[in-house]
């Protein structure tokens, strides 16, 4: 059971990986904007991490090791998030010029931006955890973890880019799958029940 | 929470409101009664543009056809000789590369067309750029999207506004 597990998360993380590394695309890109597009595949991996650490869900981590790596794989994702959008910007400044003033013609755009930003906001909050309350942190950490599941995933969907689109699409229902799994898990909905 | 139910008083009230913020902000639209309306520019479209592109026979080792039509807004005549430049993330270059970009003219039904290398999808979908940027018009930057990607061609028309 704990290798099956194992096998399934390194399954969900290299397969999305593989396919973006073998697309067709790649041969017309800058190595700057190939760069700029695995920083964001690989930010939706850590995305998919995320949820099963913070809920101790991996065999051989519980909750109280595993949020340790939370912590570090969340400080990677806020690098990840500021590559891909360098990585764009270098290759193509008023494109990601329009996406960050919401004035872009692509859907995907505004999400992607909102999602940067609800990922901003939860480095700083984790930041300043020890000067909050518990249960005002968790509640703040739910609805921006939520925020930006919900963004990304919407995200990567409307892109046509270098991830496969039935790889894209399994990655991204797992990452939503497994987020309610530990809001579920965590029992988050306790905490956005006013105190009696 | 207390239950609020929609009476005929909200709807005609927001009919009214609605009427009023359109009235006073100038949303709407005058009736156009001669026939073509301008083209407007695309957002995005005027992206990643370096004005002055030559015109060409064709761009790089071709193999897709950018198509189009140039017409004059109201009367919607076809205009001949209009100077359209092209670019697109392709094959052989990115949208910034000078070998990307190249400029054609319309003959004398309006009509254009110049070859260019296969556009591949970058920034998310697969598109082109297109703009009218001389004095006798208002300049229009376009930006269509192609269908597929695997598309060899991409059409868009022009309706310009005498300057």
């Amino acid at each position: 059971m704990r290798a099956l597990v194992w096998a399934g998360v390194a399954v969900a993380l290299v397969l999305p990986l593989a396919v973006a590394a073998t697309s067709p695309l790649l041969q017309w890109r800058s190595p700057v904007y190939i760069a700029a597009g695995f920083a964001g595949v690989l930010g939706l991996a850590v995305i998919f991490m995320q949820p099963l650490l913070a809920a101790g869900a991996l065999p051989g981590l519980p909750a109280w090791r595993g949020r340790r790596v939370h912590q570090w794989t969340g400080a990677a994702l806020v690098a990840l998030v500021v590559a891909h959008v360098v990585g764009l910007w270098v290759t193509s400044p008023p494109d990601v010029v329009d996406a960050l003033l919401l004035r872009s013609p692509t859907p995907f755009s505004p999400w992607g931006v909102l999602s940067m930003w609800a990922i901003f906001a939860a480095g700083v909050l984790a930041l300043l955890r020890n000067r909050l309350r518990p249960r005002g942190w968790r509640r703040a950490h739910v609805v921006l973890t939520s925020v930006i599941v919900a963004s990304t995933v919407t995200h990567a969907l409307l892109i046509e880019g270098t991830m496969g689109a039935v790889s894209k699409w399994a990655l991204c229902i797992a990452v939503v799958a497994v987020t309610l799994k530990a809001f579920s898990d965590l029992r988050v909905w306790r905490l956005m029940k006013p105190r009696r | 929470m207390t239950r609020h139910i929609k009476t005929r008083r909200d709807i005609l009230l927001t009919g009214a409101a609605a009427t009023l913020v359109t009235g006073a902000t100038g949303l709407t639209v005058p009736a156009r009664a001669a026939g073509v309306a301008p083209t407007p520019t695309m957002r995005g479209g005027a992206n990643n543009y370096r004005p002055g592109a030559p015109i060409v026979d064709r761009i790089g080792n071709g193999g897709f056809w950018m198509t189009g039509r140039v017409r004059r807004a109201g009367d919607g005549t076809p205009l001949e000789g209009i100077r359209i430049q092209v670019w697109a993330h392709t094959t052989e270059g990115h949208e910034r590369d000078p070998q990307s970009h190249g400029a054609t003219l319309t003959g004398a039904d309006g009509t254009f067309r110049l070859e260019m290398p296969q556009i591949v999808p970058a920034f998310g979908q697969p598109h082109g750029h297109l703009a009218y940027d001389s004095p006798e018009f208002e300049t229009v930057f376009l930006r269509p999207v192609m269908r597929s990607a695997s598309d060899s061609t991409l059409h868009a028309e022009f309706v310009l506004q005498p300057a």
